[in-house]
């Protein structure tokens, strides 16, 4: 009889896999990953990583070719027709082959070569539907005619309403992925030097980056809460990953504690929006928030301030930032390198997101909060990172007071704002991986080196180094002709804009305490006594290349600043669905 | 007396005032661990009663995805404190403090 009942029809939601493929390139990479080093332990000794890696581009080309032949608009296109095919298809090839060249060239192992090919297949995947659902101009007659959606800038409902691809979600995506990829490369050179076998690491952090795209484009608080956690609780366990050094394990430990307290307030705070809004989706929620008068509020308010303890936390703004210093003294620095910067841009896109897209019609209600955050934020990251010994732990302050440059943007609450933030948080990405990647070759085995005055002269020991860490520091500290200019300046204007002139006199005064700091670190490299004996410090190829690429896309993006701040400006942030 | 919504909004308070309170004194780590499941279910209960309320099947849903993710914290969290009890023997959170400025 029970068979006979009709059954009701199960919603089932529209899924846009093309809009999800960034997401889904880093989670199958991982998920591949992992059953495969289960099946081989060892890669035998004469592996040449080379072809791995090429993984990556042959991928992209193979996307390219199947987007041609299903007829969309496929990216260089134009180059294409202009250059006629076979010549196109020849000069590809010329580009596989050179950089196959240069893999080689790299020493790089079997496991980041695979990361890194993920990780570029995942910023190509983002590029491509960019290009497609984002075009930089409008459409076209013709186009118009031939049938393609004027859909410019908006964005896509790709899971349902549960999950939207927006310009904003995927600039910081794209930023999550290159963040992956540096990431990887550092710790080629760190997983060897600490002796630490196995992929576990390189799976953990493509799952953790896969964690922060969700976070980047949810549109529901469950989602963001899924995407927070798959992203969190990979890094809990690779700051804990080093098990020999106890530091490690006890930065790990801490940051797990920490980190599921915070994650508690988070869900509280989702719990409370949810009673007092009846919905967890972001539409749903400003909708509500738009039409009803809501009498008594007081619900709805505890909501914000949990929901702001929790990303709080996150993104490391006083008073939440108590584990910040020990985990990033104590986790390997390649970790804390991609803590710094994809972690960290993945809960301000979070932050960002809910307050700015849900909320906004309650800003007078929440900016004096993150007003007052961003002031403290600010102070107490440059005040307190002047008096550490520890490099590691000035970096971790100094993250702290660049998190109170990023709040001084999303204070703003204003398209301005939101594009000063994407501008900041792509730019300090860079800088933070930069620094940390030139830390963790300067520390050495069991990250022992790493005191201030372990940087004493350190341009007799390798100049290169030291010139690289003195731009990456220059650019932290705001210096004209590094995006760190570019970003400040951006933050600061909005502020202006929304005439939170304080606001931005404290900020200075914090940029300027800080260049101080930055300054002397400079000094003590190029002026500092060494002694006699003290070893030449070797840079490996893989390190090398990702603390180069980063401080070309600082110094590059410092010069002409003009295509990543269009890119932010186009980051249009919108509710799909 | 009609037991209504607001006692179990409350009950959910209270649950997840212990669970921090005891998160904040508390030194063993899984003591730690277990006040942060006390909050999660906390939360939960809240989720309940709220879509019961407001006659949402959302909140219920939530539930679940809370419930797994609390399960898989408490697998990341044991194994941490599996892998520093094997560096020493005692592990209440005072001794654990080589990081420090």
């Amino acid at each position: 009889m029970l068979g006979q009942l009709p059954t009701p029809p199960v919603e089932t939601p529209d899924v846009v896999w093309s809009a999800l493929s960034p997401i889904l390139a880093l989670a199958v990479g991982a998920i591949l990953l992992i059953m495969f080093r289960s099946i081989v332990k060892r890669m035998p000794e004469e592996y040449d990583a080379t072809l791995t890696m090429l993984v990556g581009p042959v991928t992209v080309l193979a996307m390219w070719i199947v987007g041609g032949l299903v007829g969309t608009d496929v990216p260089l296109a134009d180059l294409r027709d202009d250059v006629g095919e076979p010549a196109f298809y020849i000069g590809l090839a010329l580009v596989l082959i050179v950089s196959a060249l240069f893999v080689k060239a790299l020493e790089i192992g079997f496991d980041a070569a695979f990361t890194v090919g993920v990780g570029l297949v995942s910023f190509a995947a983002t590029v491509v539907v960019w290009q497609q659902h984002f075009r930089a101009q409008p459409i076209t007659e013709e186009e118009f005619l031939a049938g393609v959606a004027p859909d410019f800038g908006g964005p896509i409902a790709a899971f349902g309403t549960q999950y939207g691809v927006d310009g904003f979600a995927l600039v910081f995506g794209g930023v999550i992925a290159l963040a992956v990829v540096l990431s990887a490369l550092l710790f080629d050179d760190y997983l060897r030097r600490e002796g630490i076998d196995g992929a576990e690491m390189y799976v953990l952090l493509m799952l953790s980056a896969a964690g922060g795209l969700i976070m980047a484009g949810s549109n529901d608080l469950i989602v963001l809460f899924l995407g927070l956690e798959t992203l969190s609780i990979a890094v809990y366990v690779m700051a804990a990953m080093h098990t020999k050094r106890t530091e490690s394990l006890e930065s790990g430990l801490k940051y797990f504690i920490l980190g599921a307290f915070s994650s508690a307030f988070l869900l509280y705070g989702m719990a409370m929006i949810y009673g007092a809004t009846g919905s967890l989706n972001l539409v749903g929620i400003r909708i509500y928030l738009e039409s009803v008068i809501i009498l008594d509020n007081a619900m709805l308010l505890a909501g914000f301030a949990l929901l702001l303890v929790g990303l709080g936390f996150k993104v490391a703004a006083v008073p939440f930032h108590a584990w910040t210093p020990d985990v990033y003294q104590g986790a390997p620095t390649p970790v804390v390198a991609f803590m710094a910067s994809a972690v960290k841009a993945a809960a301000f896109a979070a932050l960002v997101r809910v307050f700015y897209l849900a909320f906004i019609d309650f800003r007078d209600d929440w900016q004096p909060v993150i007003y007052a955050m961003a002031v403290l934020t600010l102070l107490v990251g440059a005040f307190l990172a002047i008096v550490q010994r520890d490099a590691k732990r000035m970096l971790a302050y100094s993250s702290i007071g660049h998190a109170g440059f990023i709040l001084v943007g999303v204070q703003a609450a204003t398209e301005r704002g939101v594009a000063s933030v994407v501008f900041y948080a792509a730019a300090y990405t860079f800088m933070v991986v930069g620094s940390f990647g030139v830390l963790s070759v300067v520390s050495g085995r069991g990250d022992r080196a790493s005191s201030l005055d372990d940087l004493n002269g350190l341009n007799r020991r390798s100049p290169v180094l030291a010139f690289a860490l003195t731009l990456f520091l220059l650019g932290q500290a705001g210096v004209p002709l590094t995006t760190g200019f570019v970003a400040k300046f951006e933050v600061l204007s909005a502020a202006v804009d929304a005439r939170s002139y304080w606001l931005a006199v404290i900020a200075m005064i914090s940029a300027v305490v800080s260049a101080f700091l930055y300054l002397r670190i400079v000094l003590s490299m190029y002026l500092g006594t060494v002694d006699e004996d003290a070893e030449p410090i070797s840079v490996h190829p893989t390190a090398a290349l990702a603390i180069g690429v980063a401080l070309v896309l600082t110094i590059g993006f410092g010069l002409v600043p003009g295509p990543i701040d269009q890119l932010a400006n186009d980051a249009i942030l919108a509710l799909a669905g | 007396m009609e037991v209504g919504t607001d006692w179990y909004l409350v009950l959910s308070a209270i649950l997840f005032s212990i669970g921090a309170v005891g998160l904040l004194i508390r030194r063993n780590p899984l003591v730690m661990f277990m006040c942060v499941e006390l909050m999660l279910n906390a939360v939960n209960v809240s989720f309940v009663a709220m879509g019961a309320e407001l006659n949402d099947v959302s909140g219920q849903v939530a539930v679940f995805f809370v419930l797994v993710v609390a399960a898989v914290e408490v697998v990341v969290g044991l194994a941490l404190v599996v892998a520093v009890n094997r560096r020493r023997q005692r592990a209440t959170a005072d001794d654990i403090s080589v990081l420090r400025g």
